[in-house]
């Protein structure tokens, strides 16, 4: 084993094993740093767990225009990553990218969320490229839509993935690199130290050289202890799934795809509801009911499964990187659509964190500092 | 094999893929199945590997079968009923576009 394994000092600590923390291990242990993972048990929240698995473009940083680029660079990633993890693991992961579609069910709204797309594309030019189809032009893509949808928008970027096999490869491929995962061993406290951290955890103290906290909704309480901020919260989102049924659905869309074993995941709400990671029918049959005006067909289908997760939202909904001004290496890595930037956080910021190579000035927009005015 | 161990107090008749069979009021449609010697009644549309009962309280979906044309029911939790229909092996199911 790794003297990391079993030491009780290691080289780089990354707090949190979301899929957020395992991007980051795979590309940090990849680029040679000795990483040890430190993570809660079973009953965590973890957002990576209930997710609708898109790799989604369209529509992203309407309102951040360099987000709308570093997700498009993500998903232009994303086909390199896949197939990496898949060599490496023997896993598949079922990545597929056949562009992806948000329909409307009434014309202001997709006036509406096009013309944000418009003046995305003013503010910054390279952001993929998102088409405006009205309903005729639709139905060539998705024959199946009901009466009521009056048209959409297509990305041809947009992509989707079967994430808990993206979890499930992640682990594995950090395991086969040499990192250590330790769960039972969420991370109480840390203080900086001259050289390094001293982390207090459930299972015991430890030290590390340098820190990546991709703690979820605990970066909020961990980022203070190293001069960081990530003012993130909980919203909820119920998904639903119904039984395996024969393909109906190419394109994965916001709010349906169809996985590749057959069930079509329907989703999602957005509820504030503090910690809350229960479910309410009154919002599942919402959802159902509107999922049903997008497909008749889906009346027919059973829904087997439904469930809530926690996402982990900052004040703007955009992802915080940054590292600690001073001191030894400590960084904050946190957003919400993890999936889709988890090519981006393998292979750009886990290997930064390796090298301690920190691209500051390419990340300046995602630093917390944009909270602090405003 | 499946053996009654009580005797129920009144019989319906259903019938199992065309087969006419009885089981006891308060049965269940996976008990019904059981007693009529099937143990594994329908293939999953992953892998092909078999399935019959396996949590029996609704939990796994492992025991789907169509009931009265509904397809995906869950048989450990549909008590049978007189003039039920049962039938077994499908597979994944087609959304068939509404007319
Ligand atoms: C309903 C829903 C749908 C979504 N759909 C998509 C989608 O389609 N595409 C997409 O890209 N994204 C999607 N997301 C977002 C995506 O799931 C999240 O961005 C991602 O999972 C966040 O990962 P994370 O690792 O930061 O957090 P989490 O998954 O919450 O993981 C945090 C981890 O840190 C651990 N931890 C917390 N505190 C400590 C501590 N003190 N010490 C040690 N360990 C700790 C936890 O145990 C956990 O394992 C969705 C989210 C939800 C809820
Ligand atoms: S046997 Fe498990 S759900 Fe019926």
């Amino acid at each position: 084993m790794p003297q990391s394994a079993t030491g009780n000092d290691c080289d780089l600590a990354i707090v949190g094993a979301g899929v957020v923390g395992m991007a980051l291990a795979h590309g940090a242990a990849g680029a040679g740093a000795r990483v040890t993972i430190l993570d809660e048990g079973d009953r965590a929240f973890r957002a990576s767990r209930g997710n609708f698995a898109l790799v989604w473009v369209q529509g992203k940083g309407v309102g951040l225009p360099p987000y709308a680029r570093w997700t498009l660079g993500s998903s232009d990633l994303w086909p390199g990553f896949a197939a990496e993890l898949e060599a490496e693991t023997g896993r598949r992961l079922h990545y597929d990218r056949p562009g992806g579609v948000d329909v409307a069910l009434d014309e202001a709204e997709l006036e509406e969320r096009f013309s944000g797309v418009e003046r995305l594309h003013n503010a910054e030019p390279r952001a993929a490229a998102v088409e405006k189809l009205d309903r005729r032009r639709l139905q060539k893509l998705l024959p199946q839509i009901g009466p009521d949808v009056v048209g959409g928008t297509w990305c041809a970027a947009d992509a989707h993935v079967n994430s808990l096999r993206l979890f499930d490869a992640l682990h594995e491929a950090a395991r086969l690199r040499g990192a250590a995962y330790r769960p039972n061993a969420r991370v109480e406290s840390i203080e900086p130290l001259a050289d390094g951290f001293r982390l207090v955890t459930q299972a015991g103290e430890m030290r590390a050289r340098r820190v990546a906290l991709a703690a979820g909704l605990d970066n909020a309480r961990l980022a203070p202890m190293l001069g960081l901020s990530a003012p993130v919260k909980p919203e909820r989102g119920q998904v639903m799934v119904t039984e395996k049924v024969q393909p109906f659905l190419r394109h994965p869309m916001s709010g349906f795809r169809q996985t590749d074993e057959g069930g079509v995941m329907i989703g999602y709400s957005n509820e504030d509801r503090g910690y809350d990671s229960g479910q309410d029918w009154r919002t599942m049959a919402r959802i159902a009911a509107n999922a049903v005006r997008v497909f008749p067909q889906l009346a027919q289908a059973r829904i087997v499964r439904a469930w809530a997760a926690l996402r982990v939202m900052s004040p703007d909904g955009y992802p915080i990187y940054e590292r600690a001004g001073s001191g030894p290496p400590a960084y904050v890595v946190t957003c919400h659509s993890g999936v889709t930037l988890a090519a981006a956080h393998a292979r750009i910021l886990g290997t930064a964190i390796a090298r301690d190579a920190w691209p500051t000035e390419d990340l300046a927009p995602f630093s917390a500092r944009r909270f602090a005015h405003g | 094999m499946a053996r009654r161990i009580a005797q129920p107090a009144r019989m319906v008749a259903l019938t199992i893929d065309d087969a006419r069979v009885e089981a006891g009021e308060g049965d269940t449609v996976a008990a019904a199945l059981m007693l009529a010697g099937l143990d594994r009644w329908r293939a999953t549309p992953t892998s092909g590997a078999p399935r019959g009962l396996y949590c029996g309280m609704g939990v796994c979906f492992d025991c789907l079968v169509t009931i009265d044309g509904i397809a995906s029911r869950q048989a450990c939790l549909t008590p049978v009923a007189e003039g039920m229909r049962v039938e077994t092996g499908a597979g994944k199911r087609r959304l068939e576009p509404k007319r």
